[in-house]
């Protein structure tokens, strides 16, 4: 100790000690900062962003602006989150065909894994909803029966008591529920896709939207419910019973009468 | 088609006298009668059917009627079996109807048959085997004659005489009033047909300080539940689905919340009787009362499914289309000390429809 001390005051010394304080600095750093794995996921996270934008630039910018702002043509989509675009793009809706009173059903263009990208990069944007979990919108186990009571008090008014949907003001209509995927009705109660209004958590927790989930695939699975009438006319209610009631039921009875009249019991005929 | 041989009786008496002159060769008559283009040809001649001429032709006619009321018979047989055979829940396929009710199925066919064969049966028995000639019935003057008429007056005028109903007058006057008073009584009696409205519309459960109960999960509504866009529905604290008057009072207390900017709300006392743009209507229709809450967020209109009245949540529930005359009651609302919302009185005119003007 003698000598290093004898030293201290060596033309060196100052080098030695900036030395010895940079190698602790690294190797704290080394020790204490976040692993390299979270690293990995903040790239492939800003990766997917960045292929996100890309999609969105040739996709999208040209109604919803260059940075999600919306236009004259498109709503802003900051703020809107990840659900909005998955259940939006997975079903087809969008990219829109041609503007109108609603946008409708179509097949999907984008892949998964692109629509994932394209949601990463609009969720950057803003917080908004998040897409779903399985674990989230799997009616494993819901009630079917409170479904129901849910159904009927906050979606029925427009989708119909039997989720066949019908026609809104100007041309605009609730879409059938017939072959919707779990995950995208949970994500169209979450976000309030186009005039739909949304359905918050706070409103309806996720539990109820389980249920109601539940009941909309028990209503649509033959095995579960049945209409014992059978020939259900679309399930639309009186307008298409009423026609087929006037139209086939008192076609028939007219055209009996017509035939008994039209064919003479005489011997000869005139 | 020649009317020569039909019987004088069968026609009408113009054209009876017409061609009974022309038979009797009066051609002015005659002219008379064909210049005449609306001139009633009368019934034509009866023509006999096959049954009327060969009775082996009738008997097959009786069989045919017969079987077809044999069929009804066995229909309904069938219709006592199938109730006893089938079980209610108990599905089948059958084309084109899909998948229904072996139950239903099975006794809708054989009580259709049934009255099908019941039907067919009267139908084809008439037309082969009653008689088919036709009857004219000729209409009779329904003025009395003279002499009826003179009698009915001298009974009257005697009854009037015997009577005294026309001299003593005090007996007349007060019979006419006894008759006038009685039907008072079944006029009244009305009054028991059911309790009077009395205040009961013009009122609701909400009052000042009632929390706004979420009708999907129970709890009080917090002004962050509900997001712009949202929809939700909400009774009055207090109240329970399993209540006695729970219908009752729902009908009128259904409250409908939805959150607009408070920079799109054009109305300026709703504004005011919002709490930071969210607003509470009722979910009653202000036409004839049917649950309205067909809401479409971006437009932020209501459509009512019974008669497409549409009102314009942004600008005071104004009546935008359809036969609804007044705008949706607005509900004006608040938070109290715990952060829920709540309401700051009851509805300031009558829920749903319109009645006497809401005087």
């Amino acid at each position: 100790m003698k000598k290093l001390s004898a030293r201290r005051r060596h033309p060196l010394a100052a080098v030695v000690v900036l030395l010895f304080a940079l190698a602790a600095t690294g190797g704290l750093y080394a020790a204490f900062a976040p692993a390299d794995k979270a690293q990995a996921v903040e790239t492939s996270q800003s990766l997917a962003i960045e292929e996100g934008k890309k999609l969105y630039t040739v996709g999208c910018a040209s109604c919803h602006g260059t940075g999600g702002q919306g236009t004259s043509d498109g709503p802003t989509l900051v703020g809107v989150g990840s659900a909005a675009v998955d259940f939006q793009v997975a079903t087809g809706r969008m990219p829109a065909q041609q503007p109108g009173a609603q946008v409708p059903k179509k097949k999907a263009i984008y892949s998964q894994a692109e629509i994932d990208q394209l949601a990463a990069y609009i969720a950057s944007l803003g917080a908004g909803p998040i897409t779903p979990t399985e674990k989230q919108y799997s009616p494993e186990g819901a009630d079917i029966g409170k479904g129901g009571d849910l159904f009927r008090t906050n979606c029925a008014q427009c989708h119909n008591f039997t989720g066949k949907g019908g026609a809104l003001t100007n041309g605009k209509y609730a879409p059938t529920l017939e072959g919707v995927s779990a995950k995208h009705i949970y994500e169209a109660m979450q976000t309030g896709p186009q005039n739909m209004p949304s359905f918050p958590d706070g409103v309806l927790p996720e539990k109820e939207k389980q249920d109601v989930i539940a009941y909309i695939e028990a209503m649509n699975d033959p095995d579960k419910s049945s209409s014992p009438g059978g020939l259900s006319l679309g399930g639309l209610g009186p307008v298409s019973e009423g026609l087929f009631a006037w139209v086939f039921g008192l076609g028939a009875l007219i055209a009996a009468a017509v035939w008994v009249a039209a064919h003479t019991a005489k011997a000869k005929k005139s | 088609m020649s009317s020569q041989d039909i019987p004088e009786e069968n026609l009408p008496q113009e054209q009876g006298a017409a061609h009974g002159a022309a038979g009797h060769g009066s051609t002015a008559v005659a002219q008379r009668a064909d210049d005449n283009p609306f001139a009633d040809p009368g019934l034509p001649a009866h023509k006999p059917r096959i049954q009327d001429i060969d009775e082996r032709a009738a008997k097959r006619s009786e069989r045919a009627v017969a079987l077809m009321f044999t069929l009804s018979m066995l229909a309904t047989v069938g219709f006592i079996a199938c109730f006893v055979i089938f079980p209610v829940d108990k599905l089948v396929y059958i084309w084109p109807f899909g998948r229904v009710s072996a139950l239903n199925f099975s006794l809708g066919l054989t009580l259709g048959a049934a009255l099908f064969f019941i039907g067919a049966g009267a139908v084809h028995w008439a037309r082969t085997l009653m008689s088919d000639q036709e009857i004219a019935a000729e209409r009779h003057p329904i003025e009395a004659a003279p002499e009826v008429k003179a009698q009915v007056m001298a009974d009257w005028a005697a009854g009037n005489e015997e009577s005294g109903f026309g001299r003593r007058k005090l007996v007349r006057n007060t019979m006419f009033g006894a008759m006038a008073l009685v039907p008072l009584a079944g006029v009244v009696l009305l009054r028991d047909l059911g309790p009077l409205p009395e205040k009961k519309l013009r009122t609701t459960l909400w009052a000042k300080g009632k929390q706004l109960i979420n009708m999907n999960t129970m709890e009080p509504l917090r002004p962050e539940d509900i997001t712009v866009g949202s929809l939700v529905f909400a009774m009055p604290e207090g109240l329970g689905y399993d209540d006695h008057e729970f219908q009752k009072e729902i009908a009128k207390a259904a409250l409908m919340i939805v959150r607009i900017r408070p920079d799109d709300i054009k109305d300026k006392r709703e504004l005011e009787w919002s709490h930071e743009g969210i607003v509470a209507f009722s979910k009653i229709c202000t036409h004839v009362g049917c649950p309205i809450s067909l809401y479409e967020q971006q437009t932020h209109h209501v459509l009512c499914p019974c008669h497409q009245s549409t009102f314009d949540l942004a600008d005071g529930a104004r009546v935008i289309f359809g036969p609804a005359g007044h705008a949706l009651p607005q509900l004006r609302i608040g938070v109290n000390t715990e952060g829920n919302l709540e309401a700051l009185g009851d509805f300031a005119e009558p829920v749903g429809p319109s009645f006497w003007e809401r005087g």
